[in-house]
């Protein structure tokens, strides 16, 4: 498996959709060699208590080539990171180290040659654009079948405008591969529409969640009194999750409920332009800014809101909103997501209506008995989205590629 | 003998417009009218006027055939306002003389559960209406969603009414057969029709059931069941929408032929007939009493309540509406009442039902907003625009407040 992060190396949903993935793979007895372009040493520890439980059977390795590349970060952030590297001389040989996104990708790639003549494996799995070269080499050493996961295209992620290096990369894998792998039925479709793929070898596998973790139900308090009512945003501060469009809500919210708090949890390049726009609106009050959340704190912000919006201008899943409603934070989420295919006791709207937005959030907040009936249901829900269903679908999509290739199937003695 | 007691229910609610807190105390103009006209336009050419076709025919064909509507006040205007045609065909039918009128609460609604004063006032106004149009005064009552125990029968026989109907619950009915007149306990006159639920929802809800190993339900089956309680029953009361015929089963399924076909099969078993609910509690006795104490509905596999009241959305509209009764009643503001009254009207509950995504899919089919949250929040936007006409009315009304109502209104329910 080809991947670009996984826990703790991490930016983004990726790594934990790929952690995810192989957890339920691995309690389903499918083997993985997990490849990724970073200095692996030290990090098996965390992964090692993950191996701990008893469901995971599988082997899991991790196997890492260094590059300064993110998959979800701007032209800008890039540059700077480029520049942090040389500076501070990063450990390993730096001579080998990319100078730009283009190096960094083929570094990986030709890396992939070496590891896919050496690990024996029956498919090959890669995950988003920066690996599709790379299993399509891997491909080329060893004849196994290809499957592309597209986690986001790059019109999700740029709101439109793609990168042509970038969105190119994308239609080469992704017409490469055997199998594709898209994480909703609007995935599904941006890849139709914007590359014009045969609609028939496109699988849709939604995600699920991790059902148990120690930081769901801390029941952190908010520190906002009850009447205010908090709403939360979390996610990076770019124009793909809808910084803009819940900054404008905000402002119909307070005019129809005066004391509404809102935290805006998350990095990313607009937060100084919504920093901006708050003040402008005379919001300043309403509004705390709480940069890059990890970890406990993540859960503590949802816990500590009574509502979390996400108006995603194109997300291909949202995994964030089931996150909320582990924590039994009710969600109100952008019908331009996956994930709202998949949940219904959710609230649903267009991220650009912003009128829609701000009368279901007043609701919320007005009526208890509306914020109570969402909570429970849609907590009872989110049991219904488990990790194991995802990688069921995907070892049955494994094994039928396996058939049409004329392979023996993973898992049944082959 | 066996008499074969056919009743159809007729509605079509007012439904409410995307109604948001931007709207609130600047737009009193609730209801979609482009919605509400699409759908009876829709339903008349599908249901209502092939259907009463297909019934006139078979009343000239069998002039024995019989049967009996209850059309709710709500569908009644509707069919005035969007499709005059479906209003005189009904008209029709009941000149044939063959067709018996019912009443139940004009705006279709739960008022007997939370106000027995509103609840006589739109029983007597849906009677009254009956008889200007159709020229018939209705002895028959039938609550909303055949709503129904003990209590109901001894108000509404107060009330003049010589039967009622009920859904015939396992539960209740226990070794007894819906297929007698039963009569309520602590009554003196009143009789009791009981749903005979399984070949109602035979044609009702499996008829195009293709995973239902009856399927497909022909006129000869059908007439087979039905001649087989001979012995053992006297009336089988099929009740159900009339919405079944081309609108819940579509045409292609079979359905007008099968209801064209079943009188004919019906009566060949010479001991067979067909009864309205009047002529049924004259033929046959009561059999026995049945004991109803608590309330039970023809709705969803649990036959109660909890699809209009089952949840925490529904309980606090509801309570909010009736706690407005009094003074909007008292308001003398004719459009205010009016408003206030189709509010009343069960379906605004029932799109609030959560219970759909796990109870199949009949819910869905009827709900008119996209989820049940959205249902609630436009309903409770328009429930404070009604405050804020009070408050402007009377300056001296306290606007109660939204989120402690539950606490208010204990006793109410």
């Amino acid at each position: 498996m080809f991947g670009w992060e996984f826990p703790p190396i991490k930016s983004g949903g990726l790594g934990t959709a790929c952690r995810d993935l192989a957890k339920g793979l691995c309690a389903i007895d499918v083997d993985i060699t997990f490849v990724m372009p970073a200095d692996t040493e030290g990090i098996s520890s965390p992964y090692a208590k993950l191996m701990g439980t008893a469901k995971l059977t599988g082997k899991l390795k991790i196997k890492g080539v260094n590059t300064v590349l993110t998959p979800y970060q701007t032209a800008h952030g890039y540059d700077e990171m480029i520049h942090n590297f040389d500076i501070l001389g990063t450990k390993g040989e730096k001579d080998i180290y990319g100078k730009n996104i283009y190096a960094e990708v083929e570094r990986y790639t030709k890396a992939a040659l070496l590891i896919a003549a050496q690990e024996p494996h029956d498919v090959i799995h890669v995950h988003d654009w920066m690996t599709y070269q790379a299993g399509i080499n891997a491909r080329n050493v060893s004849g196994k079948p290809l499957v592309a996961h597209i986690h986001a295209t790059e019109f999700d992620r740029t709101g439109g405008n793609p990168n042509q290096f970038i969105s190119h990369r994308e239609f080469e894998g992704l017409q490469a591969a055997d199998v594709i792998i898209a994480n909703s039925e609007y995935t599904k479709q941006n890849v139709i529409k914007a590359y014009g793929l045969d609609p028939g070898k496109i699988q849709v596998v939604h995600w699920g969640i991790e059902q148990e973790s120690p930081h769901y139900g801390i029941g952190q308090e908010s520190p906002f009194n009850e009447e205010h009512g908090t709403v939360l945003f979390l996610g990076r501060v770019t124009i793909q999750k809808g910084p803009d469009w819940f900054v404008e809500t905000a402002k119909k919210v307070v005019d129809h409920h005066p004391k509404t708090k809102f935290i805006m949890a998350g990095n990313g390049d607009m937060l100084p332009r919504m920093i901006d726009r708050v003040t402008e609106l005379g919001l300043h009050n309403h509004f705390v800014f709480t940069g890059f959340l990890k970890g406990a704190d993540v859960h503590k912000a949802f816990q500590m809101a009574d509502l979390y919006v996400m108006p995603s201008t194109s997300e291909p899943f949202g995994l964030v909103a089931l996150e909320s409603l582990k924590n039994n934070t009710p969600i109100l989420i952008s019908k331009q997501s996956g994930v709202s295919e998949v949940v219904n006791n959710a609230l649903k709207t267009d991220f650009w209506n912003v009128d829609d937005m701000a009368n279901k959030i007043v609701s919320v907040l007005r009526h208890k008995e509306l914020h109570q009936e969402l909570q429970s249901n849609s907590y009872q829900e989110a049991f219904d989205h488990c990790i194991y269903k995802p990688a069921q679908k995907t070892k049955d999509i494994y094994n039928q590629v396996l058939i049409n290739s004329g392979r023996n199937l993973i898992g049944w003695g082959g | 003998m066996v008499s074969v007691c056919f009743y159809f229910q007729v509605h079509q609610p007012y439904r409410i417009r995307d109604y948001t807190i931007f709207d609130i105390g600047k737009k009193s103009d609730y209801f979609d009218e482009e919605k509400n006209a699409g759908i009876m336009r829709k339903v008349a050419d599908k249901c209502y006027l092939p259907t009463n076709k297909v019934l006139l025919d078979l009343i000239k064909k069998h002039p024995e055939f019989r049967i009996a509507f209850s059309i709710s006040g709500t569908a009644l205007e509707q069919f005035e306002q969007y499709a005059p045609e479906v209003l005189e065909s009904f008209k029709e039918l009941v000149a044939t003389g063959n067709v018996e009128m019912l009443t139940e609460t004009y705006y279709h609604s739960l008022a007997f559960m939370y106000s027995k004063d509103e609840f006589d006032r739109q029983v007597r106004t849906h009677q009254k209406r009956i008889k200007e149009l159709f020229g018939q005064k209705p002895t028959i009552f039938r609550n909303t969603e055949l709503v129904y125990s003990n209590e109901v029968a001894a108000h509404v026989e107060k009330m003049g009414f010589d039967a009622v109907l009920c859904e015939g619950v396992d539960r209740i009915m226990g070794w007894r057969s819906p297929n007698f007149v039963y009569q309520p306990p602590n009554t003196k006159k009143i009789k009791l029709l009981t749903k005979n639920y399984k070949l109602s929802d035979d044609i009702a809800f499996r008829f195009s059931n293709r995973g239902w190993k009856e399927w497909p339900l022909t006129t000869e089956k059908f007439g087979h069941w039905i001649s087989s309680v001979n012995g053992n029953g006297e009336v089988i009361n099929l009740f159900m929408d009339y919405e079944t015929f081309g609108e819940h089963q579509w045409e292609d399924t079979g359905i007008f032929e099968f209801l064209k076909k079943l009188p004919e099969e019906i009566y060949n078993h010479p001991d067979n007939n067909f009864l309205t609910p009047s002529q049924v509690i004259k033929k046959y006795d009561v059999k026995d009493t049945l004991d109803i104490p608590y309330i039970i509905s023809w709705a969803d596999l649990e036959r109660d309540l909890s699809a209009w009241l089952g949840n925490k959305m529904q309980q606090a509209a509801i309570k909010e509406l009736y706690l407005l009764e009094k003074q909007v009643l008292n308001s003398g503001d004719d459009k205010l009442i009016r408003d206030w009254r189709l509010l009343t009207t069960s379906d605004h509950f029932y799109y609030m039902c959560v219970k759909w995504f796990a109870d199949g899919d009949v819910h869905k089919y009827f709900n008119a907003y996209d989820s049940p949250y959205d249902g609630f929040i436009n309903y409770i936007n328009v429930l404070h625009d009604i405050v804020l006409r009070l408050k402007k009315l009377d300056d001296n009304f306290e606007v109660p407040k939204i989120s402690t109502f539950a606490d208010k209104l204990k006793g109410v329910n």
